[in-house]
């Protein structure tokens, strides 16, 4: 029940928390692309609480990674009688539509007692969104785990270069042999090696 | 056979019982596998066990009375299994706040809060900002309490703003805040960076205070009773462990790793001793019972604890109190817990609920097996809580 009606030609207000600028025009885009709405994004995480409330949203749409979501939770607490009751979207009525949005990462704040078919449609446009980014996310954490693991790996090859005079094919063998010989990957025991080097120079 | 569970941690120091139990192999011992999720913000957790994504949770012990007062958005009723943590809050004020109450003359014991709240109020700004993790939150709670009775009530002297542990640090140099109301490590965390000075210690306020608690689903306790009852035991005992001194540097090493907290071990060891760096110039205080895992039935979720939680928040947000006293007692299930220890070496009290702020020492108490001592539980105000006056 929004206290302030809003004028039925004109969309719905959403306000997006997001710091990387570039994630936010992509949500801001995909919203355009769903409706009529006016977007306001808010970068800006000291003061959240209160720069939301000078928005007076209909709906917040923040990431579920980013800590300063239990900031909303203030606003979830009607302290006066002007303040709107703002509620992390559990209506259990629009089941699938909340599960989709957690499941993407995203988390949406609603003024209470909004209907759900007024809200579908933009939380569609954002988990579709947010899934891509998860994606990204995900995809990025690999190459940098991958990228991690050669550096330690080639700098264990390395020593054993140097201390056994082995060839750089001879150094990688002996470290594959020695991971399968304990059950361990070749990256935990080239770890292991770099850092009894370290310890023992 | 293995049972494996979900169970969602934010990384704090007093997550260490859920984390202990998995790694020293007391869940082992009850047959769980605990596979441990961590979480960014309160909020996700309470999300994560509504929606079933995790079946248990580390929390802030005031959530589950917060949300059967109507309070907050949860969406399910939510119930405080086992008490998991008493006390371990720390309050900072910003480097300029710090230099006026040196300047006044205050000697930053840590203990005081009478004397730390008057120097305070003395030399604050008008409101003063005061961060806490969380609206519902022991944090605020004894804040509350605390500037309350001497005389600075919330919302016209006090605001209480929330400020996610990480971003404290930023928003005292930001200025958005004058002092914040944090669980260790980030105190310590916020002293090491040079932005604030530890002023009390949440312990002063009330000596014994719930922080944590494992918290589940109330649906999810009657379905899987003997399933939470494995997961009680596996906790407690990780606990006892953890108040033992011997185990303490273990435990911080455990702790600093990455999937867990991810700090050095060092600071987290400040928490576990109770021996806290206090400011820039390494100025050092030792505080009882600063944070407590096991000692005096730590872990025994006492029915007047919660109902102390929701009579606060009925005084503040203008609910019935003996309503709201109905409703947060029923959270805490000394019942579940009882249930659950029966068959265990664990000492349980006689009672359920008892009279809060009304022991001025270490107290042996009626209990099962005889040898039951409860810790030190005044309030700084000396004031005392009765149940008995809401039944």
């Amino acid at each position: 029940m929004s206290s302030v009606p809003k004028a039925a030609d004109r969309g719905l207000s959403i306000v997006i928390v997001e710091t990387d600028r570039d994630r936010a025009m992509l949500i801001v885009d995909s919203l355009r692309d769903a409706g009529d709405f006016e977007i306001h994004v808010i970068a800006e995480v000291t003061g959240l609480a209160r720069h939301i409330k000078q928005h007076n949203p209909d709906v917040v749409l923040i990431d579920i990674e980013n800590p300063s979501r239990d900031m909303l939770e203030e606003l979830a607490l009607a302290s006066g009688p002007l303040d709107r009751p703002v509620a992390m979207f559990v209506d259990k009525s629009a089941e699938g539509l909340t599960d989709a949005a957690i499941e993407a990462g995203v988390s949406a704040y609603v003024v209470d007692g909004m209907k759900p078919d007024r809200l579908k449609p933009i939380l569609d446009a954002a988990v579709a969104r947010f899934r891509m980014f998860q994606r990204i996310r995900m995809e990025l954490a690999e190459t940098k785990r991958a990228l991690e693991e050669r550096k330690v790996i080639d700098r264990a090859k390395g020593m054993l270069m140097k201390a056994k005079g082995l060839t750089e094919e001879e150094a990688y063998a002996l470290l594959r042999k020695t991971a399968m010989d304990q059950g361990r990957k070749v990256a935990d025991v080239a770890q292991a090696l770099v850092t009894a080097a370290g310890l023992l120079s | 056979m293995t049972t494996r569970l979900s169970l969602a941690f934010m990384p704090l120091l007093d997550a260490a019982p859920m984390i202990v139990a998995q790694e020293m192999g007391f869940a082992a011992q009850e047959g769980l596998d605990l596979d441990l999720v961590s979480a960014p913000s309160w909020s996700s957790i309470r999300d994560m066990l509504v929606f079933g994504r995790v079946q248990a949770a580390h929390m802030l012990a005031p959530v589950p009375v917060a949300t059967a007062l109507g309070l907050g958005g949860a969406g399910a009723a939510l119930s405080a299994a086992s008490v998991t943590s008493v006390n371990g809050n720390i309050l900072g004020v910003s480097n300029a706040l710090a230099e006026r109450l040196r300047e006044a003359g205050h000697g930053f014991d840590l203990t005081d809060a009478d004397s730390a709240g008057r120097a305070l109020i003395a030399v604050a700004p008008t409101p003063l900002r005061i961060g806490v993790p969380f609206p519902f939150s022991m944090h605020a709670e004894l804040l509350y309490y605390w500037l309350n009775a001497l005389g600075l009530p919330a919302p016209q002297g006090v605001e209480i703003k929330t400020v996610p542990p990480p971003l404290m640090a930023d928003a005292i140099a930001a200025g958005e805040i004058d002092a914040f109301c944090v669980g260790a490590p980030w105190g310590s965390i916020a002293v090491e960076n040079g932005v604030g000075a530890l002023l009390l210690a949440g312990s002063a306020i009330w000596s014994f205070a719930p922080e944590k608690v494992l918290c589940v689903r109330n649906d999810w306790a009657d379905e899987e009773q003997a399933l939470l009852a494995r997961l009680i035991r596996a906790v407690w005992r990780a606990g006892r462990w953890l108040d033992q001194p011997d185990s303490r540097g273990l435990a911080a090493e455990i702790l600093a790793r990455p999937a867990y907290l991810n700090l050095d071990a060092e600071i987290l060891d400040r928490g576990l001793t109770g021996r806290l760096t206090i400011n820039g110039a390494g100025d050092q205080r030792e505080v009882p019972d600063f944070l407590v895992f096991h000692d005096g039935a730590a872990t025994f979720p006492w029915r007047s604890q919660a109902e102390w939680i929701a009579v606060q928040m009925a005084a503040r947000t203008g609910l019935d109190r003996a309503t709201a006293a109905r409703l947060g007692r029923a959270t805490f299930r000394s019942d579940i817990y009882r249930a659950a220890m029966k068959d265990t070496k664990a000492d349980l009290p006689g009672a359920s609920s008892k009279i809060e702020g009304g022991l001025a020492d270490r107290t042996a108490v009626a209990s099962d097996g005889g040898s039951l001592h409860l810790l030190r539980n005044e309030f700084f105000d000396r004031q005392i809580f009765d149940p008995k006056r809401f039944e």
